[in-house]
């Protein structure tokens, strides 16, 4: 097999960090895409806020959970699924010919969970506003969040690469990743349900460490067959 | 007919199971009743799934390290049997809830867990319908299909043991655990799982069979 899998470390490492920087510096130039996203998340919390007619009283605790992590997932497929389409047909021939996939793939990774971090805490402050707050231990949710966001952003970032290929991206997108994102979001809400209720924080260590394993073999599944993607 | 000796075996052991299963003696439980018979039905059908579908991964595997034509074959006709296995599971699981659970579905997380499993594999369908050349349709997914292994991995074994289920032997249910699977049970449960298993396999061998011979009709005509 031909795949340059022999590469050093310090070498994938600075490749990384190389297009890392060139994706910061792109989302810096095009700021209407990131606008963009933050207009979705405020508008859909806002649509929310006047489907459910909340101008007396809140949401009950499950609802506003299950609510906001929906809101999330929509807007995490949306943001993610940009990342390997917007790149022309050109500029990914060049980086092929001079990277490694496992650099393009870490760097989208680690690029997106960034997004998604940024994305999700602006989303639950506006959410909290607008909706209202019934959290009691804010640190214990805000550990889900940056959980899920990492979640999300590495799972989606392996299946926007696959979509990218294929014809009808947008719908694949949904297809593809909402059966693969299900048991991550079950912990997730879990854990946020129990962070809302105030419960001891050891009562979360299972899901916690749920969500590491399933993000820990969804990246290293996503290592290993990327190169495979990118060949095509 | 010329059958070799592992079509025999798998037409024996069906007949057993059928025969064997509809009339040895079964143990008496509270509830369950005479449906304690579906054991031989109904959980086979989860065994056969689960190992079709990790042939399929594994031809996916193949695939990957060499590109041949028949490995996808094998990884695409094994996922569908597989599928054939999870909704005649569901269905049969179903069935019998209504009449001991009293609902067709009861939100269990083994009911909810196989539901999406089954979604995961409709999409990689999805999927291998939306390319237009061949070597791109098979590559791409035989890398969802391992993708969607790994995920599908935790959604069946690790999540419904994290939360109590309406199924027998969880949650203090009287069940068919190692325990209490009586040996007139096993007598016919074992052989019902292998057998199920191998017509799922053989199976996946007469379609394989059929689309390599197609293929090869079409690059010829």
């Amino acid at each position: 097999m031909c795949c340059t899998f022999a590469q050093n470390k310090e070498e994938v490492l600075k490749e990384v960090i190389y297009l890392m920087q060139k994706d910061f510096v792109l989302e810096w130039r095009q700021k209407y895409a990131f606008n963009g996203m933050l207009l979705y998340v405020g508008s859909t919390v806002f649509i929310c806020y006047l489907s459910f007619s909340l101008r007396f009283g809140g949401l009950e605790v499950p609802v506003w959970n299950a609510l906001f992590w929906v809101i999330l997932l929509f807007t995490s497929v949306n943001a993610i699924a940009k990342g390997f389409a917007q790149e022309s047909r050109g500029r990914l021939l060049y980086y092929y010919s001079i990277v490694s996939p496992q650099g393009v793939i870490l760097a989208k990774m680690i690029y997106n969970a960034a997004l998604m971090l940024v994305l999700s805490l602006l989303c639950f402050g506006f959410y909290a506003v607008v909706i209202g707050n019934p959290v009691q231990d804010v640190g214990m949710f805000l550990l889900s969040i940056v959980l899920g966001a990492i979640g999300f952003a590495s799972s989606l970032t392996m299946i926007s690469g696959i979509a990218a290929k294929a014809a009808n991206t947008g719908t694949l997108m949904a297809v593809l990743s909402f059966p693969v994102m299900v048991p991550m979001l079950l912990m997730l809400m879990k854990m946020s349900k129990n962070a809302i209720d105030g419960l001891d924080p050891s009562v979360s260590v299972d899901e916690a460490l749920v969500l590491l394993a399933i993000n820990m073999i969804v990246v290293t599944v996503s290592y290993i067959l990327f190169p495979y993607l990118w060949r095509s | 007919m010329k059958l070799t000796w592992w079509k025999w075996l798998t037409i024996a052991l069906l007949l057993y199971t059928v025969v064997g299963g509809m009339l040895t003696e079964v143990p008496r439980l509270a509830i369950l009743n005479e449906t304690i018979r579906n054991l031989y039905f109904h959980v086979p059908m989860w065994f056969g799934m689960i190992l079709i579908l990790l042939v399929s991964v594994i031809y996916s595997i193949k695939y990957l390290r060499n590109p041949l034509s028949r490995h996808d074959i094998i990884a695409h006709e094994a996922a569908k049997v597989g599928i054939l296995f999870g909704v005649l599971g569901i269905i049969t699981g179903m069935e019998w809830a209504r009449f001991t659970w009293g609902e067709f579905w009861s939100n269990d997380p083994k009911q909810n867990g196989s539901a999406i499993g089954l979604l995961i594999y409709f999409a990689y369908l999805i999927l291998r319908g939306s390319f237009q050349d061949h070597q791109q349709r098979a590559r791409i997914s035989a890398v969802y299909n391992i993708f969607a292994f790994a995920a599908l991995i935790p959604l069946l074994f690790i999540l419904p043991r994290l939360t109590d289920s309406l199924h027998p032997g969880n949650g203090g249910n009287p069940g068919f655990n190692a325990y209490d699977l009586d040996s007139r049970l096993r007598a016919v449960f074992y052989p019902a799982v292998l057998g199920w298993t191998l017509l799922g396999v053989w199976m996946v061998h007469l379609r394989t069979r059929l689309e390599v011979l197609k293929q090869r009709f079409y690059e010829n005509a």
